[in-house]
């Protein structure tokens, strides 16, 4: 330190040199090694833009002629979605009680958490797959997989905001002598009601959304429709479908926004 | 005392109870719509337990036979997803840029960043993924393509609203010094954003890991193409080890994704 330094060097991220450019290193190995070990077909992927070509020239312009394939199949992506986010905000209520910790005894609290965790670690469109095959094609299947897609998200969060109530309530009640029922209805549920009805609103909006995916492996609703058309080559009906979902996403996405600020 | 006791306690006051019937009436109302017009055989609904009480019958216990083919298969949706995210955060860097409002260059560009933004987000990953598989061909490569499509919206949003909150002043005094725009963004805007770049990549990172386990069931490569294979031919017990390869690989990207967020922030 004899002269002060006359350049500014900027602060790097990571303060250990050697840590620092090992960790680059072994990124760039990294990316190398796996963009050179991926089964890539080069030869196919250089075709890809003949067919883009042909496939986004057979989409423009989107044919809204089914329209009324169009409309059955987003009428039914709505009824699974309802149907699936009331039967999942119901669900939910029973295993997020389970999973709070300021409620639930330790091996029930395990259990509720592990059905929380189960729920959560597999995308919808595999839990689609498993209950079309046990319950058939069609919506029912769609609206077991959402029930479960929802109860993985909401339980989670409601057991959260349970444990977070205040216990002064819950206290009150059983000094006065209530049992375990009536401490639920009325010092419990009063406080997390709230969040359970915002819950259930984003829920709606997020169901809709995964019902379009769901649908693609047979689960019913509007994705079964776009899977369809997209499996005959049906290429401006398929951008007319895409069209339409990204629009019902949309206003759905406001209208949910708006409502949850209002009860906020 | 008498009076103590006329007092009726309640927590709403008539007008909101009245609303509260009419929202619930309304609820009621939608449902039963939903319930009664939807196209559900009934009979299947009854069955349901029962079929599948069968289906997990047969998928236990899991069946290991083809354990180093799933091994393989689950490296090949983490390359996938690592990749696609690492091309994401690249490619939305750009896009964040001009989607923010302090940034962009005039009001066109920031309209085509929030174009990308809105079209990249709203479709979903396995729509993308069809698309990319009817263009390059069932692969890895759509599995990529798809995802990065989706993950470019969501970072380039995140992304624009941290470089939206930024604090103006240090881009102010390097302006002020007569920096060029080059260093002004080198040195007053990244290292603002530097931790919500990294804890907004991790976040996806975390996410295209699990959609990159489905991808394979419409052909774009990953873990879903055996899984797939495995549920046309009736092979439940393999079907039960890969599901389980999957719970597995998913909390691992969650601990992985959870320490280097708390590292970082």
């Amino acid at each position: 330190m004899s002269a002060a330094p006359d350049h500014w060097r900027k602060q790097p991220f990571i303060a250990n040199p050697v840590l620092r450019y090992g960790l680059y290193a072994a990124a760039l190995v990294y990316l190398l090694t796996t963009v050179a070990t991926l089964p890539i077909d080069w030869e196919r992927m250089a075709q890809g833009v003949v067919r883009a070509g042909r496939i986004f020239g057979g989409a423009f312009p989107p044919s809204f002629e089914r329209s009324g394939l169009l409309i059955d199949g987003f009428m039914e992506s709505l009824k699974i979605a309802i149907l699936s986010t009331v039967g999942g905000l119901l669900l939910s209520v029973p295993i997020a009680f389970m999973a709070a910790r300021n409620i639930a005894p330790l091996p029930i609290y395990y259990l509720g958490r592990a059905t929380i965790i189960l729920a959560r670690s597999f995308h919808p469109v595999i839990v689609a797959i498993i209950f079309v095959k046990a319950v058939g094609f069609g919506p029912f299947a769609g609206v077991l997989t959402l029930i479960v897609y929802s109860v993985g998200f909401v339980a989670k969060l409601l057991a959260e905001r349970i444990e977070e109530i205040d216990p002064g309530p819950v206290e009150a009640m059983k000094a006065a002598g209530a049992s375990f029922l009536p401490t639920l209805f009325y010092a419990v549920f009063p406080q997390i009601m709230q969040r359970q009805i915002g819950l259930g609103i984003y829920q709606l909006d997020s169901n809709l959304r995964a019902s379009a995916v769901v649908g693609i492996v047979g689960a019913g609703g509007i994705g079964s429709t776009l899977a369809n058309a997209f499996g005959r080559y049906d290429y401006d009906f398929a951008l007319a479908i895409t069209m339409v979902i990204v629009g019902v996403i949309l206003i759905s996405e406001a209208i949910s926004g708006t409502i949850r600020k209002r009860i906020a | 005392m008498e009076q103590l006791h006329m007092r009726e306690w309640s927590r709403f006051t008539p007008q909101q109870r009245i609303q509260r019937y009419v929202g619930l009436a309304l609820a009621a109302l939608v449902v039963s719509w939903a319930l009664g017009s939807i196209n559900i055989i009934w009979a299947w609904v009854w069955d349901a337990p029962n079929q599948m009480g069968d289906l997990f019958s047969r998928m236990v216990p899991p069946d290991p036979a083809n354990l180093e083919a799933i091994a393989k298969a689950m490296w090949e949706t983490v390359n996938l997803a690592t990749i696609a995210t690492a091309l994401a955060v690249v490619l939305s860097l750009p896009v964040a840029y001009i989607a923010a409002q302090n940034t962009t260059p005039n009001i066109v560009t920031l309209w085509i960043g929030r174009f990308i933004l809105v079209s990249s987000r709203s479709v979903n990953t396995i729509i993308w993924a069809l698309l990319f598989v009817a263009i390059f061909g069932p692969g890895v490569i759509a599995g990529i393509v798809a995802i990065m499509f989706r993950s470019i919206g969501f970072l380039g949003k995140l992304l624009g609203e941290a470089i939206e909150e930024i604090d103006p002043r240090p881009v102010e005094a390097l302006q002020a010094c007569g920096a060029s725009h080059f260093k002004v963004v080198l040195y007053a805007i990244i290292p603002q954003v530097m931790p919500t770049f990294f804890a907004v990549s991790i976040l996806r990172w975390d996410i295209n890991l699990r959609e990159s386990t489905v991808l394979g069931l419409v052909g774009a490569g990953g873990i879903g193409v055996i899984l797939q294979g495995a549920i046309d031919t009736f092979n439940w017990q393999e079907v039960s080890t890969i599901l389980i390869a999957i719970i597995a690989l998913v909390i691992t990207g969650e601990i992985i994704a959870s320490r280097l967020r708390s590292r970082i922030i």
